[in-house]
């Protein structure tokens, strides 16, 4: 068995506010890139299924060329191998766009799992393993929390979901988008990381892996700060806690939020 | 033409934020000139009865034995019957791990463009505009759409509740014609997680706890919880609180966790680091309680309470159920 995981590089989650508009225009994003702390969780399982199923892994990232960077990162932890698809020539491309291309390079990888965090922390779109299982065909469960078993060409999974857990099993090959409850990610070691600067990553275009550029069925517009609301604080006062506790009631009672 | 909602079930009836998802069509839709029509998946017409009364022109009952449980595969089926059925150019789900999974799948099915978690909805000549939050809420950006058929699924409590109508809607019967072998997914067990409290995700009244309850964790989760019990409220966490043990990760409110958009939410002991900021920052009225009055929590809040949780938490409670009768 051969596990892709997905990765994809994104900001820093403590830089994100400081992330302009215009920056995420231009594609010249300032904040540190580090590898969306989503997907870490689908390298670290596909690390322990490689453990428990003797399967090989291989990471995939589409991204520009400092997306090499989250795949060393992948093989530092333990991932098998990587690859990454640049996406200089994909432009002006949506969701459906990065889907097909991470599809087709599942594809050539000859994966039989796909692995991807629950989504990145800079689109927030969560709906990439969605579209790579419907391009490929393959069953989708999202939000798994845990990987039960893989026997008989099937694999069983919990999952979550609103105020419930589920019990699923598909058939294989499948796309699992992976939730946080599902492991702990280990910190590439030292020698991992001298490992993953040595190893070769080679890099391919989605022309190469035979993905014609469909036109976007979606565009973005007036990307923009949300407005920041003109805010100060009312201090409640008082001589005691009940004191202070009885103003704030009556406030929250006229406003009817209570 | 028309804008199609699918209403959600799970183990306690319709899903609330897909009925808001309702109330936001009708107002689309009427300035589409398109009716509004809610899908139901099932194996009887039980729930597609519950949602007569929201203002739907016509609710599309996709009824099969095969439907009793959610499988993905035979939702998306059932769904794209009803999609056809109606002409649906507009297609809406609210944005819940089911919610989401449907409308990417059955959006990929249609050729459509797909508008992920969506804030907010419009129309401008005649098309669909989708207002999304991205970058862990600190941009917004509107999402347009080039396709026949506008996939959008919506964050939870971004519209109110709808009122009910005192005219039902007419209920149409569809049979989706699915075999055992069109479903992929086998559901084996299903178990309840939420223990009776109220999610996060719908709640309009949220109490969280942070790092402030350190003294004392278990007591401090537990005058949160109970000011939570008076208020009909849901408990959320500081990351610091979850990352400390004192409470369990789906309590998280913040960008590694949930983001939330109560009514009110009460923040006690809880800095207020820019990672929670940004999951709590759209509540409507917010109130803070930290003894240090230069925590960042004071600069999103509303009301501000320089003191110490252990201290106002219990005389909060107390006063509420005085006033609240409680």
């Amino acid at each position: 068995m051969k596990i892709a995981v997905l990765v994809k590089q994104t900001p820093d989650t403590a830089e994100l506010s400081r992330v302009a508009a215009e920056d995420v225009r231009s594609g010249q994003i300032k904040a540190p890139l580090v590898i969306n702390p989503w997907d870490e969780f689908a390298a670290e399982e596909a690390i322990l299924l490689g453990e428990r199923y003797s399967a090989t892994s291989v990471a995939i990232s589409l991204g520009l060329p400092s997306a090499v960077d989250v795949l060393k990162h992948a093989l530092a932890m333990g991932v098998g191998a990587a690859t990454l698809v640049d996406s200089r020539s994909l432009q002006g491309g949506d969701l459906w766009t990065t889907a097909s291309v991470l599809a087709a390079a599942v594809q050539a990888e000859g994966a039989d799992l796909v692995l991807t965090g629950r989504q990145s922390v800079d689109d927030n779109s969560g709906a990439v393993a969605a579209g790579v299982a419907a391009y490929l065909g393959w069953p989708l469960v999202s939000a798994v929390c845990q990987i039960v078993e893989i026997a008989d060409n099937q694999i069983t999974v919990e999952r979550l979901i609103e105020g419930a857990q589920e019990r699923i099993r598909v058939p294989l090959p499948a796309v699992l988008s992976v939730n946080k409850e599902i492991n702990e990610p280990r910190y590439p070691s030292f020698i991992g990381i001298r490992k993953a600067n040595k190893a070769s990553i080679p890099v391919v275009s989605a022309a190469s892996l035979g993905v014609a550029a469909e036109s976007a069925r979606t565009q973005w517009r007036n990307l923009r700060k949300p407005e920041e609301r003109p805010q100060s604080c009312h201090w409640i006062e008082g001589a005691s806690a009940a004191e202070q506790a009885a103003r704030l009631v009556d406030l929250l009672l006229a406003e009817k939020v209570i | 033409m028309s804008v199609l909602v699918w209403i959600e079930q799970n183990q306690s009836g319709l899903v609330a934020s897909s009925c808001e998802v309702l109330g936001k069509a009708r107002e689309i839709a009427g300035q589409l000139g398109v009716p509004v029509v809610a899908a139901v998946v099932g194996a009887d017409s039980t729930a597609a009865e519950a949602a007569r009364v929201y203002g739907a022109d016509r609710v599309l009952a996709l009824v099969s034995p095969l439907l009793a449980q959610y499988r993905l595969s035979g939702c998306v089926a059932a769904l794209r019957l009803a999609a056809e059925h109606a002409a649906a150019t507009v297609i809406l789900t609210a944005a819940t791990i089911r919610g989401r999974e449907v409308a990417a799948t059955l959006a990929h099915q249609l050729g459509a463009g797909y508008a992920p978690e969506a804030v907010d909805l419009g129309v401008e000549t005649g098309r669909l505009v989708a207002v999304r939050s991205i970058y862990s809420n600190n941009l917004l950006v509107d999402v347009t759409f080039t396709s026949a058929v506008q996939v959008a699924s919506i964050r939870p409590r971004s519209f109110p509740f709808p009122a009910t109508c005192s005219t039902a809607s007419p209920v149409v019967l569809l049979d989706p014609g699915l075999a055992e072998a069109d479903l992929r997914e086998q559901l084996l067990a299903t178990r309840n997680t939420d223990n009776g409290e109220v999610s996060l995700a719908d709640a309009a009244i949220i109490v969280s706890g942070g790092r402030g309850v350190a003294q004392n964790p278990s007591q401090g989760f537990a005058l949160v919880a109970e000011l939570a019990g008076v208020l009909g409220a849901a408990v959320g966490a500081s990351r610091a609180a979850v990352d400390a043990g004192y409470i369990p990760y789906k309590h998280q409110v913040g960008q590694t966790g949930r983001t939330v958009k109560p009514d009110l939410y009460i923040a006690a002991g809880i800095s207020g680091a820019i990672q929670h900021l940004a999951g709590m920052g759209g509540s409507k009225r917010i109130v803070a309680i930290n003894p240090d009055k230069a925590a960042p929590i004071f600069e999103k809040a509303h009301y501000g309470v320089a003191g110490d949780l252990f201290q106002v938490l219990p005389a909060l409670t107390a006063e509420l159920k005085k006033r609240l009768g409680r």
